[in-house]
């Protein structure tokens, strides 16, 4: 029987389509990616070796910096923004609405499923100034705030691409880390009741450090998620006023095809990628110390 | 006996009495304790539908009613579908095809290797399978800017630009290696035993994968194919790199489409964009409506492999 299971020609037949494509358009072009990294030119330039200039070049590229620094402050602020509203929605599930907790996180889910492009065309108009004034400046106004020029300023800029990014995964946070949270045995919350915690103290004390396992998962997929933001920035703000909400990838982006230096924008996607591998092994090795210890 | 038993009872009945009274005033003070907490879930609520629900209704109005009333103001005209035409008229109906084209056919694929590699990977017995599980799963993590270069590169070269061939390669591969994954952990929950009974049936193990096993795995296909539809029609990064190039417009799949509306169209005409808007939305918005659960428990499920 077991020679049955190892018949390799049958191994290869259902293997063979799958690691096929995956090796020639994903790990082929990877590393062909890395090979770049010491090239400058385009597909129509042609190309010439540069050896590491590439590379010299990314840490004395004052908009390299700006984007990097943009895109860790985007990424630290969006995880944060997700996986601390997610935690309190799924508290809120669990422990508030309980039974009639269904159709709320079905409510909540569903911005989830919109297409990026969609959602930030939305915002853009929701958010806008002129020529008409949307909901959240007249909003203000009703308030007595002064009206904003949302995307006038990068800082301004980043407000809308955080809420709409939050607005849009909130939801989607509340139902992974409500599994977590449901897993938890029911006795082990009724004999923390029974001992006096409650509020607070049950929720620090015995939920948190129950479903920490979950809540760091919904971290790292967050952060991975969040390095490499795209649609959502490109759609809304183009990455301006000026170069202020640039992240990498867009970076990337506009070195290739705008300025047609493939070599570097290889670089700048590897930088991307490697700080993707450090913050995921990072946050692993951190988060299996706490258990630990 | 009774003058003990005497004071028990009347302590029980004092306790009885007292929690009779203060129950009133408990369950009072429990409500407002809770208010908040429903007031927040209203907001939540509001907070998240009101935005599309201003969209559903800016898509109805016309360019005067943009102009001159206030943001909230209903639609003067509920069955004012103008903006729908204009905007159909305008190339959607043309991007939606596209994106059609593009994602079932990569979906097909995607689910046809994938199920295939799950089973080759999981029920078969072989010495590095855990290699080349491992190595499908590293793509996981991979940006598409790392592959993006090399590939409109080859594209290029081979003539495939301005076809819809390099999307569907590129949409295949990148949705392989969850695709794969998840299959590998569907397969693991099914008893190897039922595949030994299709080989003692006299069954190939061919015969077993496509009558047995792929079966089997219609509701994994079924949720997986959902959260890898939901990826692919929403992509833009990668329809934008090799449908736009060298003014190939007639290949704009609908998210590129819409981009490129809301440019032509966007800070003149309000309806039209809302609508175009609107349209894109609600394709995936009655989807979800309809699978739900199943969306949401195949979404966290792809999430959850850390």
């Amino acid at each position: 029987m077991k020679r049955v299971f190892s018949d390799r020609k049958t191994i290869i037949i259902l293997l063979a389509p799958a690691l096929l494509t995956y090796t020639l358009a994903m790990l082929v072009p990877m590393v062909w990616s890395l090979g770049y990294t010491f090239f400058d030119g385009s597909l129509i330039r042609g190309f010439t070796y540069t050896g590491l200039s590439n590379f010299t070049a990314v840490f004395h590229d004052r908009k390299a910096g700006q984007a990097i620094l943009f895109t860790v402050k985007y990424a630290v602020t969006i995880t944060v923004g997700q996986v601390l509203l997610g935690y309190l929605l799924a508290l809120l599930y669990v422990f508030y609405l309980k039974r009639a907790s269904s159709i709320i996180r079905t409510l909540t889910f569903f911005p989830v499923v919109l297409p990026t492009v969609a959602v930030s065309l939305l915002f853009s108009k929701l958010f806008e100034i002129a020529p008409t004034v949307g909901p959240v400046n007249s909003l203000l106004q009703a308030l007595g705030i002064h009206a904003m020029n949302w995307f006038g300023s990068g800082s301004n800029a980043f407000i809308v691409i955080a809420a709409m990014d939050i607005w849009r995964s909130m939801g989607f946070y509340g139902v992974l880390l409500y599994a977590g949270l449901v897993d938890i045995p029911d006795d082990v919350i009724e004999s923390a009741r029974l001992d006096g915690a409650s509020g607070w103290r049950l929720a620090r004390n015995i939920v948190l450090p129950l479903s920490w396992p979950v809540v760091v998962s919904a971290v790292i997929f967050s952060i991975n998620g969040t390095l490499k933001v795209f649609d959502s920035i490109y759609a809304l703000t183009g990455g301006g006023p000026g170069q202020q909400t640039t992240p990498l990838t867009l970076y990337m982006y506009q070195t290739s095809f705008a300025y047609g230096k493939y070599g570097y924008g290889s670089t700048i996607a590897l930088t991307l990628t490697i700080m993707c591998l450090l913050v995921t092994l990072v946050i692993f090795r951190s988060s299996r110390k706490d258990l630990t210890a | 006996m009774s003058t003990a038993t005497t004071p028990t009872t009347s302590i029980t009945l004092t306790a009885a009495e007292s929690r009779r009274r203060s129950r009133p005033h408990a369950a009072w003070r429990g409500r407002v304790r809770r208010l908040p907490l429903a007031l927040i879930t209203i907001v939540l609520l509001v907070v998240e539908i009101y935005p599309l629900v201003w969209l559903l209704l800016g898509s109805l109005k016309t360019q005067s009613e943009f102009m001159n009333r206030p943001t909230w103001a209903l639609p003067q005209n509920w069955a004012n579908f103008a903006n729908y035409a204009t905007a159909w008229q305008a190339g959607i109906s043309r991007n939606l095809l596209n994106s059609v084209i593009a994602v079932f056919p990569s979906l097909a694929l995607i689910i046809v290797f994938g199920v295939a590699a799950g089973f080759a990977l999981e029920v078969m017995v072989w010495k590095g399978r855990n290699t080349v599980l491992l190595l499908f799963l590293g793509g996981i993590m991979i940006p598409s800017q790392m592959i993006l270069l090399p590939l409109f590169t080859v594209y290029f070269r081979i003539h495939l630009t301005g076809t819809m061939w390099p999307l569907v390669v590129t949409y295949t591969a990148t949705g392989l290696p969850l695709t794969v994954f998840m299959m590998a952990t569907y397969f693991r929950a099914i008893p190897r035993e039922l595949f030994e009974a299709a080989t003692i049936d006299g069954a190939s193990l061919l015969r077993s994968f496509w009558s047995v096993a792929f079966p089997m795995m219609t509701n994994a296909i079924f949720t997986v194919g959902l959260v890898q539809f939901f990826f692919l029609w929403n992509d833009l990064l990668l329809a934008m790199t090799f449908t736009s190039g060298s003014g190939h417009n007639e290949l704009a799949t609908v998210q590129v489409g819409l981009l490129s509306f809301q440019g032509r169209f966007g800070s003149v005409q309000y309806g039209p964009t809302m609508a175009a808007i609107c349209v894109n939305v609600l394709i995936t918005l009655v989807l979800y409506l309809f699978l739900n659960q199943r969306v949401m428990k195949g979404m966290t499920a792809g999430a959850i492999k850390g």
